[in-house]
Formats: structure tokens, C-alpha cells, sequence
């Protein structure tokens, strides 16, 4: 701190009063840091950037947010079709909390090969492990805020998990709560408290920085910086290199957020919580699903113990053993490098843990059990036998003198990593899906690919089959008609379309309740008054609401359009279906109560365009799209220009890295 | 730094200004790839889609007698209808408009002269005026009187004492019948 002097006289004023230069002249640019970090050491600052882009758009989505149970869906959905950028943000929010758990992932599984939580930086790890608790906690009570079957039912069962706890459970269970169930005390203090615990990582950040200047970064090899030689000014050679890690994780982000924004979401959070009907297959986000596994490993009572019990006491435990790594480990040697044995198990424990993830998405069945349980058993025994027992029996291989030689990591590990990764998760998609091979269209979707766009005309021909057909029984209650602007239809004909159906307005002077025609704010008028009134007129079914359809089912648009041409005129052989409902080889069960939406010529398009039943589908599928994703076209489009811009800015970062960097090498 | 110590060689030199250049760069690069990031941040609090269409209210002004005031909600915003008497608008009708504070004629502030129709909205800090009511104060000019501040204003909603800078806006409106209006 002694080193620092400046030559303006406000600057010093200041420092005298507040040595706030002084510091970050210290802590952010004379750093000393080691010469040899590799990649896997951007991780942390990575980390430290999304923590600032989660709370940004956090902030703002929060303006917009109401926490409770009657609109909360509602209000997510006018964020993201009425608020400025809403969907931007929400999206950015929403991948950004996968994206914050992969980094912070990495950079745990990068601490444990290197050996970074051996002393000195017992404390500095521990930091790290309440980081990531308290990560854990803000994003489960954040996924509850979209108030989506997801949400409602993830709340149910993780606040359960306390009920497995003796004589307390119950009571601990009713406090979460707040009442007999998950309602809306408990989305109200979710709320509050998913605003709160991101400042609260803030403060932990701030101390696992400070430790970590204390105790200095660990390094690929391990040892201890011996002298200047050894090391770098932070700045300008590591800011340099963070910069140029934040521009290609950026694009990795932003590709999610642009192209697959609900690749790592359920489908079933785009249909509104309801507490009497749980989904047939729940699963917690990807980022807890190892956990899940351990939890559901257990299924045998032992001694006076409850399955329930030892499930919730071995998942806690599963995050708690990592305070007591650095005495579990008892190698003195710190980097896999050294260690040819522990490197070995490094790898066997990641893959001990994706396996986990794995069993943890699917449901507990057949020998998924078995391997959960035999993976539980091996995450334990890593940490309880392995590591204890390796130290004892490993040779390490000779450690060099010090760190002053060639660094040799390369993007290239980076980018395989990523590749990996999103590999993983799209397999995990693809084989989520059951039943027969959806249908496709001749010519698939005209808004798939990069550069896809809702086609104009199909819009417009989809809007007239809706109408025609589809509104008669399914309402659409989150699209006004307003919004019909945006498939090309003008004011005036968006008036005439809303006068054609009356809404209630009221109450007038004399406090009745009057009719009036619809105008182009309303939302587009539903069929019948409510829901029981639609499930009276359609034989106790009620049909869905078709807003979010596309996004609320697996592969959406392939699902609708194979549904309304999966029917069979009678059920086949060995299909028996009750009375009074229809044969759908697509239908969960095949057994549906819609009759055959679509036939030949059921509509006459206005457009000249041949009414066959498989165009009538792709029309309707387009338009069906449009309404649950009307930002598509302009995201998209927003994507392709910001790619552009960041490919450009990632390719000058990396060559100012290189610049920098060239006399060290 | 490392590379100060061979700035005297020729192909160091190259080697600073290429490294100025591309220090320039990437930051103007960044720093406006940065500032138009904070655009959709600052654009989200603007008022949403469904926020501008809410756009009209329908006021049905057949049981409005002359004399009368009735308060209507318009934007979220109070609207003022007044049923004005013959002598109102006379008066309102006389003033000398190169007086006022914001001078305009009566015939340009109603459609209709016996139907006034203002936000009633006093344009000094936001108070709602007093006026509509029969035993409300309407101040000095017989319209309507701010009690927040003292402002007057006349039977034509135009102000003629206290701070208030201008006269009560008139909102947008269309007579759809004889006996409605459409405000928006
Ligand atoms: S707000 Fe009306 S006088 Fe100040």
C-alpha cells in the first residue's frame, strides 16, 4: 500500500481521508498474481460477472414482478410480452442462473483437482461452500416466483424435506409455509427472500476475495510463488484475460438466451401452478439434480432411521463434507498433476457426479435405482475412504522449483469443455421425450434456425383457423387484440375483429354491471365465462388455454401439429378407450376428449391457399407459436447483431491479450 | 512492465503502438457495446404495451345538468367534465387572452362551448383543484382553485393567479353521440 502516489491533488485528498486508492491500487492492479495461471482460473472472475448480471436483471424484472399467488404467472407473462425488453431481461435472468451454477461448477471442480482447498486456504474454501449454499437456496426459491407447475410443486417438495426431521419436522415445514400448504405467504417470502440472499453472496464474495488476497491464488502446479519471478502484476496481464474469458462466455450465454431460451427450463412452468394436480414427472433444475439422486437413493428403512431421514441427512451431507475435504485429504501435495492416483479418481469423481445428474432427471424406475444408489455410496466413499487412504499409498511425482516456466493452456480446452456440456444436456433432452416420433411438416417451422422468422402469411391463415375453429371451445387469454398488429392486421380491422365479441364493463351510475363490445386492449374474449362453465359445455374437460401451448408441452410445435393429425378413427386393437372420447396416438394415454380439430377445407383461406388438413395444422401450429412466443422474431433478430458485435470485440480482447502477453511467454 | 524495458528496439516501438491501438479499440468497442446493453435496462421502467393501450374512457354526459362538474378517470388521471352555464362561458368569453399567463381563447379550449372538458391536474406540482363539487371553494375567477399552492383558475380552466405556470390541459376527446364522449 506504501507504493501508491499520485500527482493529482484531489486524488490525494481523498486518500488521506479514505485510502480507497491505495487499496485498489493493491488489490486490483499490483496484485501479485502467479505467471502460470491457465484457463480454468477465469472461472472465478466469470463467476463474479454474472453474479453482477443476475442482480441487474433481477433489479429490474422485480419492478415488474407481482409476488403473489392470483397474478404472479400473469405478471411474468406481461413481462414478457408488454414491458420494453422484458422478455430480454427475463431471459438473460433465467439462463443466467444455469449459466452462474455451470461456472461456479467448474471452479469448484478446478479447486478440487488442483488442490486449491489445502492450507493455507482452508478459509477461503469454506467462503465458497456458503457461496454456493446460499446460491442454492436463491435459485430454488427463484424458480417458485413464476408461480408454474414447476415452481409450485419444487416448492412443495424441497420445503417437504424438513418434514423428515423428527419431532420438529412438521413444525419447521408449517413455518417455511406460513400456512397448511405452499400459497401465497410462502411465494411472498420467497420473494423477499430471493431479493435478499444475492446481497448476501455479494458479502461473501467480498470475503472470499479478501481471503483469497491474503492467501494468494493456488496455480496449476501447486506450490507457493517463491519470489517476483514467480509472478504478475493482476493488471494488466490478468485483467486482460478475464476480459477476453468474459467475451467468450458471453456469446456461449447469449447463444441460450437468443436461440434455446427454455432449453434448461421445464415446459410444465409455462402451465399456471395448481395445487391439486402434480405433474407426472417432477424434476428440480439441472444444477440440484445429483443431489436429488442422493436423496432419492434411499428407500429402505434401517435400525429406527426412515428412509425419508437418511435421504434428506445424506444430501445435506453431501454438500456439508466438503467443509471437512481439506483434513479429509491427506496428500501434502496439492495439484493433480503430482498426483498420478488422485488424478484418476478426480475424473472417476466428476463422472460419479454427471452419472448422478443424470439418474436425478429421470425418474427413480427399474436400474436407475440401483445406480443412484451404487453412485450415492461411491460420493461418499471418494470423500470418506478414497481421499483419506490415497495420501497414505500415492508416490507424487517430483515437484519443480518454481513456477517461472512456459504456460501452455489454450482455449481450445475451454471451448471442448463447452461443447461437452450442451452435448450432455441435449441428449438428456432428446431421450426425455416418450411416446411415438412426433410429426413434422413438409419443410419444418419457418421460424426454426438461426435466422428463422414467424411466416407473415401463415400467421394470418393460422389467426383465421383459431378463430374459426380452435376459439370456439380453447380461450387465449394472455394475447390481446391489439397484438394482432404484429401479424400484419391494421387498426381498424383489429377493431372490427374485437367489436365482434362483448366484454362486461362496469359498474356504470347506477352500479350495474353492462355489456359492451370489445376494444383492441382487451384480451382476446374467451369462449365461456370461466372454467367450469367450459368444462360443463365439453363433457367435464376442460380445454387448455392455448397462450403458452407451444412452450408448455416437449418439443411444443411438433407436439400440436402431431396431435391434431394423430387421430384414428377407431381405437386400434388392444387400445381400448372409454366412452365418449377419441383414439390420439400422440395424446398422453390416447385417450382424448377433443374431436378431430382440423379436416380438409374446414376453413376457406382468404389468401387462395389449399385448406388440406396437414396446412391447415402448420398454420394453426405457426400461429399458436406466435402467441406463446411473440418476442421470437425480434429476439432472434437482436441475437444475430449482438453476436456480430461480440465476436468482434472478443476477437480485439484476444488480440490485446496477446499483445500483452507476448513478452512472458 | 515487461515490455517497457525493449522499447528501444525498433520492432518494440511497433510493438507499443500496436498495443495502443488495440487498448484504444477494445475499449471504445466496449465501452459502447456496454452503454447500449444498459438501453433495454433503462427502457424496461418506460410504460409497457398494455400500459399505452389503455388509451380511452367512455363518459355518458346525459344526466350531467348545467352547473355541473363530474370527475372522471382517464390514464389514471381525474378528468373534468363540466356542464358550463351560459354565464360561465360569457365570462370565460370576455377575458382579454394577451393577459394571461398562457393566453388562449375559449373557443379553442371546448368543442362544444357549454361542455369544458379538462385533466384535472393543477399544473404547478400535481394537486387535484377544487371545483367540481357545488359547496367546493372555485376561487377567484368562479373555476376551479388549487388549495395545495393558491392557484385560480377560470371558468375556461385557464390559470390567472398563483404559481401554477399554465392553464389545465385539455385531454383528446370526440363527442361519439350526442350523449357521450370519448376521452383518449
Ligand atoms: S399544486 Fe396546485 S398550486 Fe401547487
Amino acid at each position: 500500500m506504501s507504493g501508491f502516489k499520485s500527482n493529482n491533488k484531489v486524488v490525494n485528498w481523498v486518500e488521506e481521508r479514505l485510502p480507497i486508492f491505495s487499496m485498489m491500487q493493491h488489490s486490483a492492479i499490483d496484485y501479485p498474481t502467479p505467471r502460470n495461471l491457465n484457463y480454468w482460473w477465469n472461472f472465478g472472475s466469470l463467476a463474479a460477472v454474472m453474479l453482477i448480471v443476475m442482480i441487474l436483471t433481477g433489479l429490474f424484472l422485480a419492478m415488474n414482478y407481482a409476488a403473489n399467488t392470483a397474478i404472479a404467472f400473469d405478471s411474468v407473462e406481461r413481462i414478457m410480452r408488454d414491458v420494453n425488453y422484458g422478455w430480454l431481461l427475463r431471459y438473460l435472468h433465467a439462463n443466467g442462473a444455469s449459466m452462474f451454477f455451470i461456472l461456479v461448477y467448474i471452479h469448484i471442480f478446478r479447486g478440487l483437482y488442483y488442490g486449491s482447498y489445502k492450507s493455507p486456504r482452508e478459509i477461503l474454501w469454506f467462503v465458497g461452500i456458503a457461496i454456493f449454499l446460499a446460491m442454492m437456496a436463491t435459485g430454488f426459491m427463484g424458480y417458485v416466483l413464476p408461480w408454474g407447475q414447476m415452481s409450485f410443486w419444487g416448492a412443495t417438495v424441497i420445503t417437504n424435506l424438513f418434514s423428515a426431521f423428527p419431532l420438529v419436522g412438521e413444525s419447521i415445514v408449517t413455518l417455511l409455509w406460513g400456512g397448511f400448504s405452499v400459497d401465497n405467504p410462502t411465494l411472498n417470502r420467497f420473494f423477499a427472500l430471493h431479493f435478499l440472499l444475492p446481497f448476501v453472496i455479494v458479502g461473501l464474495v467480498v470475503i472470499h476475495v479478501w481471503a483469497l488476497h491474503t492467501v494468494k491464488s493456488n496455480n496449476p502446479l501447486g506450490i507457493d510463488m517463491k519470489g517476483p519471478q514467480d509472478s504478475l502484476p493482476f493488471h494488466p496481464y490478468y485483467t486482460i484475460k478475464d476480459l477476453f474469458g468474459i467475451g467468450v462466455f458471453m456469446m456461449f450465454y447469449l447463444a441460450f438466451v437468443f436461440w434455446a431460451p427454455n432449453f434448461f427450463g421445464e415446459p410444465d412452468n409455462y402451465i399456471p401452478a395448481n395445487p391439486m394436480v402434480t405433474p407426472p414427472h417432477i424434476v428440480p433444475e439441472w444444477y440440484y439434480l445429483p443431489f436429488y439422486a442422493i436423496l432419492r437413493a434411499f428407500t429402505m428403512d434401517i435400525w429406527i432411521i426412515p428412509a425419508k431421514l437418511q435421504g434428506v441427512l445424506a444430501m445435506f451431507s453431501a454438500i456439508l463434507i466438503l467443509f471437512a475435504l481439506p483434513w479429509l485429504d491427506t496428500s501434502k501435495v496439492r495439484s493433480a498433476k503430482f498426483r498420478p492416483l488422485y488424478r484418476q479418481f478426480f475424473w472417476l469423481f466428476l463422472a460419479d457426479c454427471l452419472v448422478l445428474g443424470y439418474v436425478g432427471g429421470k425418474p427413480a424406475e427399474g436400474v436407475l435405482i440401483t445406480v443412484g444408489q451404487l453412485c450415492t455410496a461411491y460420493y461418499f466413499g471418494h470423500f470418506l475412504v478414497i481421499l483419506p487412504l490415497l495420501g497414505l499409498i500415492e508416490k507424487p511425482k517430483p515437484l519443480p522449483a518454481s513456477i517461472a516456466q512456459p504456460v501452455t493452456k489454450a482455449a481450445a480446452i475451454l471451448v471442448a469443455l463447452f461443447i461437452g456440456l450442451a452435448g450432455m444436456s441435449g441428449e438428456a433432452l432428446a431421450s426425455s421425450g416418450a411416446g411415438p416420433a412426433l410429426k413434422k411438416p413438409d419443410g419444418g417451422f419457418s421460424w426454426e434456425g438461426v435466422f428463422g422468422a414467424h411466416d407473415k402469411a401463415a400467421l394470418k391463415r393460422g389467426w383465421q383457423v383459431f378463430h374459426d375453429v380452435c376459439a370456439n371451445c380453447h380461450a387465449m387469454k394472455l394475447v390481446s387484440y391489439r397484438n394482432l398488429a404484429d401479424i400484419g392486421f391494421s387498426a381498424d380491422e383489429i377493431k372490427v375483429i374485437a367489436a365482434e365479441k362483448e366484454v362486461q364493463d362496469g359498474p356504470n351510475d347506477e352500479g350495474a354491471m353492462f355489456n359492451r363490445p370489445a376494444r383492441a386492449s382487451d384480451r382476446i374474449v374467451p369462449p365461456f365465462a370461466n372454467e367450469k362453465a367450459a368444462q360443463a359445455a365439453n363433457g367435464g374437460a376442460l380445454p387448455p388455454d392455448l397462450s403458452l401451448m407451444n412452450k408448455a408441452r416437449t418439443n411444443g410445435p411438433y407436439y400440436v401439429y402431431s396431435l391434431m393429425l394423430g387421430y384414428e378413427d377407431a381405437a386400434p386393437e388392444g387400445h381400448p378407450i372409454p366412452e365418449g372420447k377419441m383414439f390420439n396416438h400422440y395424446f398422453p394415454g390416447n385417450a382424448i376428449s377433443m374431436p378431430p380439430p382440423v379436416m380438409d377445407d374446414i376453413v376457406t383461406y382468404t389468401d387462395g391457399t389449399k385448406a388440406t388438413k396437414e396446412q391447415i395444422a402448420k398454420d394453426v401450429v405457426t400461429f399458436l407459436n406466435w402467441a406463446a412466443e411473440p418476442e421470437l422474431d425480434a429476439r432472434k433478430s437482436m441475437g444475430v447483431k449482438v453476436m456480430i458485435f461480440l465476436a468482434g470485440l472478443t476477437a480485439l480482447m484476444y488480440a490485446l491479450k496477446r499483445q500483452i502477453w507476448k513478452d512472458v511467454h | 512492465m515487461a515490455d517497457q524495458a525493449h522499447n528501444a528496439q525498433p520492432s518494440s516501438v511497433d510493438g507499443q503502438t500496436r498495443r495502443d491501438f488495440l487498448l484504444y479499440a477494445t475499449s471504445a468497442v466496449g465501452v459502447v457495446g456496454t452503454g447500449i446493453a444498459l438501453w433495454p435496462f433503462v427502457h424496461s421502467m418506460n410504460p409497457a404495451a398494455d400500459t399505452l393501450a389503455l388509451s380511452t374512457t367512455d363518459v355518458d354526459i346525459s344526466a350531467i345538468k348545467p352547473g355541473q362538474s363530474v370527475t372522471v378517470v382517464w390514464r389514471g388521471k381525474p378528468v373534468f367534465v363540466r356542464h358550463r352555464l351560459p354565464e360561465e362561458i360569457a365570462d370565460a368569453g370576455k377575458v382579454d387572452v394577451a393577459s394571461l399567463r398562457e393566453p388562449q381563447k375559449d373557443g379553442d379550449r371546448a368543442k362544444k362551448p357549454e361542455w369544458l372538458i379538462l385533466v384535472g391536474v393543477c399544473t404547478h406540482l400535481g394537486c387535484v383543484p377544487l371545483g367540481q363539487k357545488p359547496a367546493d371553494p372555485k376561487g377567484e375567477f368562479g373555476g376551479w382553485f388549487c388549495p395545495c399552492h393558491g392557484s385560480h383558475y377560470d371558468t375556461s380552466g385557464r390559470i390567472r393567479k398563483g404559481p401554477a405556470p399554465a392553464n389545465l390541459p385539455v385531454p383528446p376527446y370526440q363527442f361519439t353521440s350526442d350523449t357521450t364522449v370519448r376521452i383518449g
